[in-house]
């Protein structure tokens, strides 16, 4: 056990702050990522990690906070996607790449005059890569109410964005407003691939983001057990890469630890092999016991799901 | 016309999933013949040209071309498929589709010769395609298209061209000019056709052969031979009747039998 | 601006700017999208890794951009769905990141590995990225008009016996080869731009396939020399000109396109 838990983990205060900021995160970005991938949206969260990194370098080169940063420029890539009518459609690729591109082009200008203005260093790094064990305490605060928001959001959302999931017809049918619920989605994932990035950096939020999710539709018949296997996923992954990435810096013998992000990445992406197992499937089925009913909707979300394709 | 036939289908069966898609379908046809592969939707019509064009694979049977054993690399045979999409952004004219029918085998950079540029130029002219041949392949209409794929395959001068439900979405005017063309054409090319289709009155006119499937099996022969009451209730398994009309023919089911089995355009149909 | 160690640059830059021109031409035709984001990120890691291994950085392009390449080919084949290829993706960034992470050279090298060095091609480098953009270069020349009808109608291909499969998997060991002596420039996450942008502007233009292969060319060197040129002046990173120009090469385009549409006009 003393291997495990190098000495001090658990009274380091940066591990601590990197702890609870790590499973908020997390958490959020597993329960919005469910409805990312049963919504079959995997490429819009992919786009709006690169709006955030812009955005994140951008605000750390004006002296805000990253965190502002990486949500608003998720914010504003969202209503940009929305104006544009990219919600459902991943056809565009080419003309959304190179606009993509450029706005990680531009993110590259913000990490330069980062690092030629400021007094401090590991700019790039930070933004892209996340820099859990340096976040402020101060942070926490602001985290946990946004991510408590953002779950209040899809909490009030529930019902008509599972059924904007299957059948806009439906949706319009009842007298909801469906693009409104679309963007509000498309808002609450800029709120979470925000958050994650200071966990883990901007390009790999969408490891938490669909990673966990992808893993549990795949295991689950009903979207409040994927939600809560995601979860479990996302904060297990999380704080395993946690205590790896702290206990390499004793591992390793050159002293340099490796990045938690490297670590909880790897960790998703091995839960998500793991989860295409038939052996795991299997013995996993009782997972799949548990039904949905959405009020007047008595359907298997995850029916859905199914023909999407994982 | 030599003796040997240009394509030989020599008792082949193919079974998917538990389904005998094809079974022991045996037919023949010679050069220059028009031959009309007719057979309701889903019986297996792309499956055996796919197994002609060595494709797919038959479990048994052999398929020979020209009295030799399938080759992809043969250039006997010319195909057009039943839908292509082509993205209109694509930088291709037409008549640069058409030209890649000669030379898309050969390796390295475009070099043709004033000779096959004249070539294209007289295809071009034999499907009635000059007034759009500088336009974009993906722009074209559906029916457009479907003469630069003529085309294309034509150029190389195969000896067998095969198309795949080629009427299939036309209106009744398209139909009857692709048919006319495809007769003008394969007559003067001297190539032999094998077309599928899921009606056959629009063929008749042109039709020297017909191989007629059904729930995998197939009956070959001239359109008097095969489309008989005898010969298709045969091979339907049941009862049904022929009925010609106008010089259209009519197969009818027994009242109470599903007609759904049976080819042909759907206001013809009587329950 | 065009001595001492700039004429590498240009040098470099020119070699870099064919090469996308012309691989990127068919990654467009092809719709590779996914190809052109993926090989990179897996050069990334393998340059890292190179880095960190104090090997020759070609040497680690190019075997993990072979390796991503041939992956993808494989995924593609057995229909991979688009979770488990997003996921590769990022763990490739991860492992880069991992990589250089042991690398006492952390921040200089994430940023030029993934956003370009004007100086990203030393000296000495110069004859293997030339020797690897020809080989790029010949090969696109040799499989030309397969690569076309397999691009294009890939069912009448296969019944003529051209084989798709492997010409995709050759195309893909060209889009890694290209790869490889293109990253160290314009960066790991840019040079999609690269490659997508002038040849989709180029097409705009024209309908003729060599003069489209021919303008994604020149629109590639146009953009290349002049990000080289304004990242000299400025300083600023090259991969954010090249993002930039790309686009806005692509836009113009765009814009033509649009305008010929209203006004009936049409191309030659």
């Amino acid at each position: 056990m003393h291997i495990l838990f190098e000495p001090g983990f658990f009274t380091c205060g940066p591990v601590r702050v990197a702890l609870v900021i790590g499973a908020v995160t997390a958490l959020t970005s597993a329960v919005v990522g469910v409805f990312t991938v049963v919504r079959s949206q995997s490429f819009a969260g992919h786009a709006l990690t690169d709006v955030a990194t812009t955005g994140g370098s951008g605000a750390f080169f004006l002296g805000i906070s990253p965190l502002l940063g990486f949500i608003g420029g998720g914010v504003i890539g969202a209503g940009a996607m929305d104006l544009i009518g990219v919600q459902r459609i991943r056809s565009r690729d080419m003309a959304t790449g190179i606009v993509l591109g450029s706005a990680t082009g531009l993110a590259a200008l913000f990490l330069y005059l980062d690092t030629t203005t400021s007094a401090t260093t590991g700019a790039t790094q930070q933004i892209l890569f996340g820099s859990i064990f340096t976040i402020e305490p101060a942070t926490i605060p602001l985290v946990v109410i946004l991510s408590a928001l953002t779950l209040a959001v899809i909490g009030l959302i529930y019902r008509p964005l599972l059924l904007s999931s299957f059948s806009a017809e439906l949706t319009r049918a009842r007298g909801i407003n469906l693009r409104g619920v679309g963007l509000l989605f498309m808002i609450t994932m800029a709120v979470s691939v925000g958050l994650s990035s200071i966990a883990v950096g901007s390009i790999l939020s969408t490891a938490l983001l669909i990673g966990p999710a992808a893993a549990s539709v795949r295991l689950t018949n009903s979207l409040r057990a994927a939600m809560i296997l995601a979860s479990v996923l996302g904060v297990v992954a999380t704080w395993l890469g946690i205590l790896f990435a702290y206990d390499s810096f004793y591992w390793i013998p050159s002293g340099q630890a490796l990045p938690v992000s490297f670590f909880i990445v790897s960790l998703v992406f091995v839960f998500y092999l793991i989860s295409g197992l038939d052996v795991v499937r299997r013995n996993l089925g009782w997972l799949k016991a548990e039904r949905l009913t959405t009020g007047s909707t008595p359907q298997s979300a995850l029916a859905l799901a199914s023909k999407v394709e994982l | 016309m030599t003796n040997i036939p240009v394509l030989e289908v020599d008792n082949v069966g193919l079974s998917f999933s538990g389904r005998r898609i094809l079974d022991g379908v045996s037919f023949e046809i010679h050069g220059g013949e028009f031959t009309g592969l007719i057979g309701s939707n889903g019986v297996g019509k792309t499956t055996l040209l796919r197994v002609v064009l060595g494709l797919q694979r038959p479990d048994h049977g052999e398929v020979r071309v020209l009295g030799a054993p399938l080759s992809p690399r043969s250039r006997s045979l010319g195909y057009v498929p039943q839908k292509v999409v082509i993205d209109p952004d694509i930088p291709m004219r037409a008549r640069d589709f058409v030209a890649l029918g000669l030379d898309a085998h050969r390796w390295g950079l475009n070099r043709r010769t004033a000779h096959q540029h004249e070539l294209v130029e007289e295809m071009l002219h034999d499907v009635d395609a000059e007034r759009f041949a500088d336009h974009r392949v993906g722009s074209l209409s559906g029916g457009e298209q479907q003469r630069i794929f003529i085309a294309h395959a034509l150029i190389s001068q195969p000896k067998l061209l095969l198309l795949d439900e080629p009427l299939a979405n036309l209106d009744p005017k398209s139909v009857q000019e692709i048919v006319a063309l495809l007769h003008r054409v394969a007559s003067d090319h001297r190539v032999a056709i094998l077309l599928s289709a899921h009606e056959m009155n629009a063929l008749l006119p042109v039709m020297d052969r017909i191989v007629y499937l059904t729930d995998g099996r197939a009956a070959s022969g001239t359109t008097d031979e095969v489309v008989r009451s005898e010969v298709l209730s045969k091979l339907y398994g049941h009862h049904v009747d022929v009925l010609r009309l106008h010089g259209r023919v009519l197969v009818v089911a027994e009242p109470g039998r599903d007609n759904d089995d049976i080819p042909q355009h759907p206001t013809l149909t009587i329950k | 601006m065009f001595t001492g160690f700039m004429a590498n640059a240009w040098q470099a830059a020119t070699i870099v700017a064919i090469v996308a021109g012309v691989v990127g031409f068919f990654v467009v035709l092809r719709g590779s999208a996914f190809a052109a984001h993926a090989i990179p990120n897996g050069a990334f890691a393998g340059a890292a890794g190179a880095n960190l291994l104090a090997v020759n950085p070609l040497i680690g392009l190019g075997v993990f951009s072979l390796g991503a390449a041939l992956g993808i080919g494989a995924m593609s084949r057995r229909g991979r769905p688009d979770a488990v290829t997003a996921l590769t993706l990022v763990m490739m960034l991860a492992l880069g990141a991992a990589f250089l992470s042991q690398s006492t050279q952390y921040e200089p090298e994430i940023f030029s590995l993934l956003f370009g060095e004007i100086l990203g091609v030393s000296s000495s480098q110069i004859l293997p990225v030339a020797v690897l953009g020809v080989v790029c270069i010949v090969a696109v020349a040799v499989l030309y008009r397969r690569l076309l009808l397999t691009s294009i109608a890939p069912e009448i291909a296969a019944a003529r016996g051209l084989r798709p499969q492997r010409i995709e998997t050759a195309f893909l060991v060209v889009v890694a080869c290209a790869t490889t002596m293109t990253v160290p420039v314009v960066g790991a996450l840019l040079i999609f731009t690269l490659m997508i942008g002038p040849p989709a502007a180029a097409r705009c233009f024209t309908n003729r396939t060599e003069r489209a292969m021919l303008g994604s060319v020149v629109i590639a060197l146009l953009t290349v020399w002049m990000a080289i040129a304004c990242s000299y002046e400025t300083n600023w990173p090259v991969g954010f000109y090249v993002s930039v120009f790309s686009a806005t090469w692509y836009g113009v385009g765009r814009v033509f396109v649009a305008w010929r549409k209203t006004h009936g006009v049409h191309l030659e």
